[in-house]
């Protein structure tokens, strides 16, 4: 496999992984929105699907991007694609 | 000149500009106690928040392409965070959200999920790619990934639909709050509005637009989140509203189980104002069936990652590393307003509902309801309206009926906060209406001007006939705009969610596609966009004209429909038709690699 190869394969993965964590947040929890309500986990005190729709799933989506754009650096960086002199 | 001094020194420019409109609030206040009218602190409002955007317009000014079409590329990640937020927050989710969850609760929280998540495919499939393309545009990505004019004028179509649906929308919200607030009537607000935002983009395209974008998220983070601290304060509810209204959201869903959730007879709703619409809703349980909410999130989320305005922004950092930086802290900036949304419901709601509280109009008698100062106010201005259906003399919850724009610009009112909060609140819904409008009318002029002008009509055209082009084009796209939105067919918050799902019709997994399958080809893009955009809209007539539907698709949701057409009928045209030559292999290779030189030249 080439290095170009190696590194999209690397890519990809990480896409699949930002995905499955994004539908998880985004989709998967929302099947479950009477469960959520109904949970005694109730975090700063609000419903659970309360919270996920208003707070939660949001600030997960936040933090999956910069973790997610720290992992593709580091993906640049490993096969030498990293941007010279840009910021 | 001023450009490159200009870059380094944003954080100090910004900054002082900052200051300088706190200081403007406080000499606002100090006037109000001085005996200053709350008419004239709302024409001061409005008028110098906008005329501070089109000195920044008329200074951005540039005869330079790359200026003109993506800021130059050196936009920084943080500011470009900013002026992506502005460009996305749009009077939809300044004026019309918070009221959408006061009514239905749960349901509509659904866009605040969707309205998000969706910036997660923006930058993992799509931004950091595009940047590495170095189009100007998304029709110059789809028209050079799969080559040929068809593909091109097939984009440009579906950007079109998609952006002049949400483009109408913002043009009649900055009418609105122009005509309430400089106290004009609705249809010359609309050129009022037109005005202003030609002022920001006409001169200086991209560059022009990115500078006030920034300076108007700013005023409009300022505008929202003042208020929901202050009334949160005020009201007892706790010092940082979005940690602590747990007790608030009980108390909300007490009373609820109190006044209870009566139904209106059809007959006793024909004589609520049109456009009014009352609590109906539970506040904070689930109210709807799983899959209402998804589907409505997973339409605003692919929404998001197709439509040109957002995606085009990400054109403009100086690498893909930074693109998909700006990518975070676009929504890092989003995140500010949109987790502070359903608390500004709750304390609105609360404020009202609440008894106890001297605010809470619910239980007490209609005539001393309604001879409240800023209920003859807001039922004079239309947005407001009370009716003793049951007879009883007392008000019920089922019968106080309240426009969805009017939660968020009559809540520091009702709330007993000073003029001079309804004046920024004015002036934060401007600058959300605004700097959207500006994004979109330059979408889709820059399409015209670059796809269909440039790259079709006349190949041969000099820069400067080129920039004129896409003057005259701006002009008359805006023009268009205000004169449909003039007659006020559909509402913000509802043609905004059809641009979401005509985008995501059309583009959403072209664009992808485009990136991510290599075998992807012009004849399946063409079916893709054009069957995609066509079922849709079908669908949307259908339902509209009172079809049934099927999956539980909605006229809100008709993106599934498109979609699912878009991509069943990309994958098999491809399949069926010749692979993509080497050449468009190689690209797509070369796009996939952040380092290097841009797929497009820098003057194209």
């Amino acid at each position: 496999m080439s290095k170009q190869e190696k590194h999209w394969e690397k890519t990809r993965n990480l896409l699949f992984v930002t995905l499955a964590i994004w539908f998880v947040f985004s989709i998967g929890i929302f099947f479950f929105g009477a469960e959520m309500e109904a949970s005694s986990f109730r975090p700063l005190g609000y419903p659970l699907s309360y919270y996920m729709t208003c707070q939660g799933s949001l600030g997960i989506f936040v933090i999956l991007i910069f973790w997610f754009a720290n992992q593709q650096e580091k993906i640049d960086a490993e096969f030498g694609y990293t941007e010279k002199g840009d910021d | 000149m001023i450009k490159g001094k200009f870059i380094d020194n944003l954080p100090k420019v910004y900054g002082i500009y900052t200051g300088g409109f706190l200081v403007f609030i406080i000499l606002m206040a100090i006037a109000e106690q001085a005996g200053m009218s709350a008419k004239l602190i709302g024409i001061f409002f409005v008028a110098f928040t906008v005329s501070i955007y089109a000195i920044i317009g008329y200074l951005s000014r540039t005869l330079q392409l790359d200026a003109y079409y993506v800021a130059g590329r050196q936009v920084p990640t943080v500011f470009n965070g900013m002026a992506t937020a502005a460009d996305w927050m749009s009077g939809a989710s300044f004026v019309a959200m918070a009221g959408g969850i006061y009514f239905k609760g749960y349901g509509y929280m659904a866009l605040l999920v969707g309205w998000t998540g969706g910036y997660v495919l923006v930058a993992s499939l799509l931004a950091p790619y595009l940047r590495k393309f170095g189009c100007y545009t998304v029709p110059d990505f789809i028209g050079t990934r799969y080559g040929g004019n068809l593909a091109r004028v097939s984009a440009v179509i579906v950007l079109t639909v998609a952006s002049f649906t949400y483009v109408t929308a913002q043009i009649n919200a900055t009418g609105t709050i122009a005509s309430v607030a400089l106290d004009i009537p609705f249809k010359l607000a609309v050129y009022v509005g037109l005005a202003s935002i030609l002022l920001c983009s006409m001169l200086g395209g991209m560059r022009a637009v990115t500078w006030t974008q920034v300076a108007q998220y700013i005023v409009l983070i300022i505008a929202y989140l003042l208020p929901v601290f202050w009334i949160s304060n005020k009201m007892g509810a706790g010092v940082f509203p979005h940690l602590m209204l747990a007790d608030e959201v009980a108390r909300i869903a007490e009373l609820e189980g109190q006044f209870g959730f009566t139904k209106n007879s059809a007959a006793d709703l024909a004589t609520v104002p049109k456009g009014l619409a009352g609590i109906t809703k539970a506040h904070s349980s689930v109210n709807t069936t799983p899959w209402k909410f998804i589907s409505l999130a997973v339409c605003m989320m692919a929404g998001t990652a197709s439509l040109p305005h957002v995606m085009m922004r990400y054109f403009t950092t100086p690498s893909v590393k930074t693109a998909r930086r700006s990518v975070g802290w676009s929504l890092f900036f989003i995140f500010l307003l949109y987790s502070s949304a359903p608390m500004l419901a709750t304390l609105s709601k609360l404020s009202l509902m609440d008894p106890t509280l001297s605010t809470g109009i619910i239980g007490k008698s209609i005539a001393d309801v309604q001879n409240i100062d800023w209920y003859q106010n807001w039922n004079q201005a239309n947005l407001m309206f009370v009716s003793d259906f049951n007879g009883n003399g007392t008000l019920e919850l089922n019968e106080f009926f309240m426009g969805g724009k009017a939660v968020v610009l009559a809540t520091p009112e009702i709330a007993g906060l000073p003029y001079v909060i309804s004046g920024l609140v004015a002036a934060g819904g401007m600058a959300a209406a605004m700097s959207t409008a500006d994004g979109l009318v330059l979408a889709i002029a820059n399409a015209l001007s670059h796809d269909l002008y440039y790259k079709i009509i006349d190949p041969k055209a000099e820069t400067a006939k080129r920039l004129i082009v896409a003057r005259v084009l701006l002009f008359i796209i805006g023009f268009a705009g205000a004169s449909i939105a003039a007659l006020e067919i559909q509402g913000i918050l509802g043609s905004v969610i059809w641009a979401f799902d005509f985008a995501m019709s059309g583009l959403f997994f072209p664009l992808v596609l485009g990136v991510w399958w290599k075998r992807a080809n012009a004849p399946g893009a063409v079916a893709g966009m054009l069957l995609g955009l066509i079922s849709g809209t079908a669908y949307l007539i259908w339902v509209r004209n009172g079809g049934a539907g099927f999956w539980g698709v909605t006229q809100l949701t008709f993106g599934i429909v498109g979609s699912a057409v878009s991509l069943v009928s990309m994958v098999v045209v491809s399949l069926m038709t010749k692979a993509p030559d080497a050449a468009t292999q190689r690209m797509v290779d070369e796009v996939r690699i952040p380092s290097g030189k841009t797929v497009l030249g820098k003057q194209h």
